[in-house]
């Protein structure tokens, strides 16, 4: 028994290792479509400098320096929690290459997970470069986190794209009943901008709005493990229990939908 | 309707087959709209769908290691019966066991054992090297390291396969895309080859090539093959046994020999011809089948044939003759518009 659990472990993690090196190679190819794409999600540097003239102007109560650090973690947490399955698992339905991944034995999610991570790894130097060029021209907000809250930070950032990838994946088992699934993430989108603190700092917004984003999977997304980086009080086992949460509740959606779905797979363009 | 024609007596049913479909059938839900501005705002409002049965009551049993060929025309249904075997869509009626599993559970000791190859449609990873996607394969199929580095070039031996196999699969040419891809789908050793159109838009000797590795694999292994294509040269090559399926029924299941008989006893001649005639000059050697200008296409019966072109050399000023079976798609739609076969 315990001999057929670590052989199963070792072929997962074999599996595991050759899709994420394969997907590594796959991305690297496209290392400049990626570059784009990390230059692409700056909106946190815009909406710094927007808030910071307003603070200037009227004081939010939250500090210049306060302010850029807030930012500069938003930017790498979105750099590291971008999710795009939706959009992929739409173009292999329509083009046909699902069908292949789908004889396979090996659960067609981990295809995407290390195409998403692999991506990731990818971006990691070139938003490294970022950090360092936006301390270059504004060295009074340089900040060295301590070791307990960078770790932190990192399983924050890791679970928001846990989560974020899971509410993606389970919004995009609507392809299986509509060719063009991807308009709902569209939707979802402006939610997740508003509501993640990727537009500003939860901390500004009024307490009612704030109460009722809380209430929702978007602030732990960005806001949580961007303020966790940047070394804001945080109350952090009440967090990690909300996305906790909300992954138990997705995951019975997303498994329900997909054996549905399977059901209802014509296999197009095979 | 009646079942299909089972003919010959090398078929014999049935308990050790190895794909068995029992009254198989799957409907299709499609949208039905009006063409026109009016059309579309009546489809809007008023959404209308009607159900296509792409498949019908569809049996059949193959026996381990046997190769056979699913012919049909385009839409008649053998690519959706395939997606049925394989597990990838789910029946609306009937019963499929492939390989003693039921495909739509899609259990991995079922996925294991079959392969699907679709023309064209790839599981290479197209901007790295075949072996790359080799090496996926190899550890999602839980084939030892060493063990499919033996494999991958026996494979490659078998497919006339050397560096191209380090090259981007986007730098190859349809061909060698092909043969790798057959590579990718059979590293795994499956028992059961499910290939639908392997030899599409392949150019006639890369169409040979994979022909003949096709049926090396299948001696060499015992694998069960289920073939579709639209070359019939792929069919007389390969499958000694045929099963045709038009409008979603199967109609014949049997040896192709006397599928050939029965579908085209007319071989196809094409002349050029040195200036144009008229359809009359050819009336006493076979059916006019088209007229282009110099060039012309004449049905002429087999056992007729040979006597035939030797006076259509002699009497007429030919600048060139080629002798071929009609497209198996022109034979089964004749045949079915006159009701031959029903």
């Amino acid at each position: 028994m315990r001999r057929h659990l670590r052989q199963r472990l070792a072929h997962a993690r074999r599996i595991a290792a050759v899709l994420l090196s394969s997907q590594y190679a796959y991305m690297l190819e496209y290392r400049a479509e990626i570059v784009l794409w990390a230059l692409s999600g700056v909106l946190p540097f815009i909406m710094l400098g927007l808030w910071s003239a307003v603070d200037a102007s009227g004081g939010l109560g939250m500090g210049s320096l306060q302010l850029a650090r807030y930012f500069l973690a938003a930017f790498v947490v979105r750099q590291f929690t971008i999710v795009w399955v939706m959009y992929t698992f739409e173009e292999d339905n329509l083009t046909g290459r699902l069908s292949p991944y789908l004889l396979q034995p090996v659960p067609l999610v981990w295809r995407y997970v290390a195409a998403h991570l692999s991506e990731q790894a990818t971006r990691l130097p070139f938003v490294a470069m970022l950090v360092g060029l936006f301390f270059l021209l504004y060295p009074a907000a340089f900040w060295w986190p301590s070791f307990s809250s960078l770790l932190l930070a990192v399983l924050a950032t890791l679970a928001a794209f846990a989560l974020r990838f899971l509410m993606q994946f389970t919004l995009t088992m609507v392809c299986f009943w509509s060719e063009k699934a991807s308009a709902l993430e569209r939707l979802l989108y402006l939610p997740y901008l508003y509501l993640s603190g990727l537009v500003a700092p939860l901390a500004l917004y009024p307490e009612g709005v704030r109460n009722f984003a809380f209430w929702t999977p978007f602030p732990y997304m960005v806001d949580v493990p961007a303020r966790i980086l940047a070394g804001e009080t945080v109350p952090v086992l009440q967090s990690f229990a909300a996305m906790a949460a909300w992954a138990a509740l997705l995951l019975p959606i997303n498994l329900l939908l997909w054996r549905r779905g399977l059901r209802h797979y014509s296999a197009m363009g095979a | 309707m009646q079942g299909p024609h089972r003919v010959g007596f090398a078929f014999k049913p049935v308990r050790m087959a190895i794909v068995r479909a029992q009254g198989l059938g799957k409907t299709y839900r499609v949208a039905d709209k009006r063409p026109g501005l009016a059309g579309t705002l009546r489809h809007f409002v008023n959404r209308r769908e009607r159900l296509i049965a792409a498949v019908q009551d569809v049996s059949f049993s193959i026996e381990p290691g046997e190769f056979v060929g699913f012919l049909g025309a385009n839409g008649a249904g053998k690519t959706t019966t395939l997606k049925m075997l394989t597990g990838l869509i789910h029946p609306t009626s009937g019963t499929v066991e492939v390989a003693g599993c039921q495909p739509q559970r899609r259990e991995a000791d079922f996925l294991g054992q079959i392969t699907l190859v679709m023309g064209q449609k790839q599981q290479l990873i197209w901007d790295l090297p075949p072996l790359d996607s080799l090496r996926v394969n190899a550890a999602v199929y839980g084939i030892p390291p060493e063990e499919s580095r033996r494999r991958i070039a026996e494979l490659a031996e078998m497919l006339e396969l050397g560096d191209e196999l380090r090259r981007p699969v986007r730098k190859l040419s349809l061909g060698q895309r092909m043969k790798a891809e057959l590579l990718a789908a059979l590293l795994h050793r499956p028992a059961v080859l499910f290939l639908d159109e392997p030899t599409l838009g392949l150019d006639v000797n890369a169409q040979a090539r994979v022909r003949s590795f096709l049926a090396d694999y299948n001696r060499r292994f015992g694998a069960t093959v289920l073939l579709t294509s639209h070359y019939m040269a792929d069919i007389t090559a390969l499958c000694p046994r045929v099963l045709l399926i038009h409008e979603g029924r199967l109609f014949y299941d049997g040896s192709l020999e006397t599928l050939t008989q029965r579908l085209a006893p007319c071989r196809e001649v094409r002349l050029e011809l040195h200036a144009p005639l008229g359809a009359e000059a050819f009336a006493s050697y076979g059916e006019v089948e088209a007229i282009e200008g110099r060039e012309v296409r004449l049905l002429i019966p087999r056992e007729r044939l040979t006597e035939q072109v030797g006076r259509l050399l002699a009497d007429l000023a030919v600048v060139d003759l080629s002798v071929s079976d009609p497209p198996i798609e022109d034979i089964i739609g004749r045949l079915f518009h006159q009701g031959a076969v029903a």
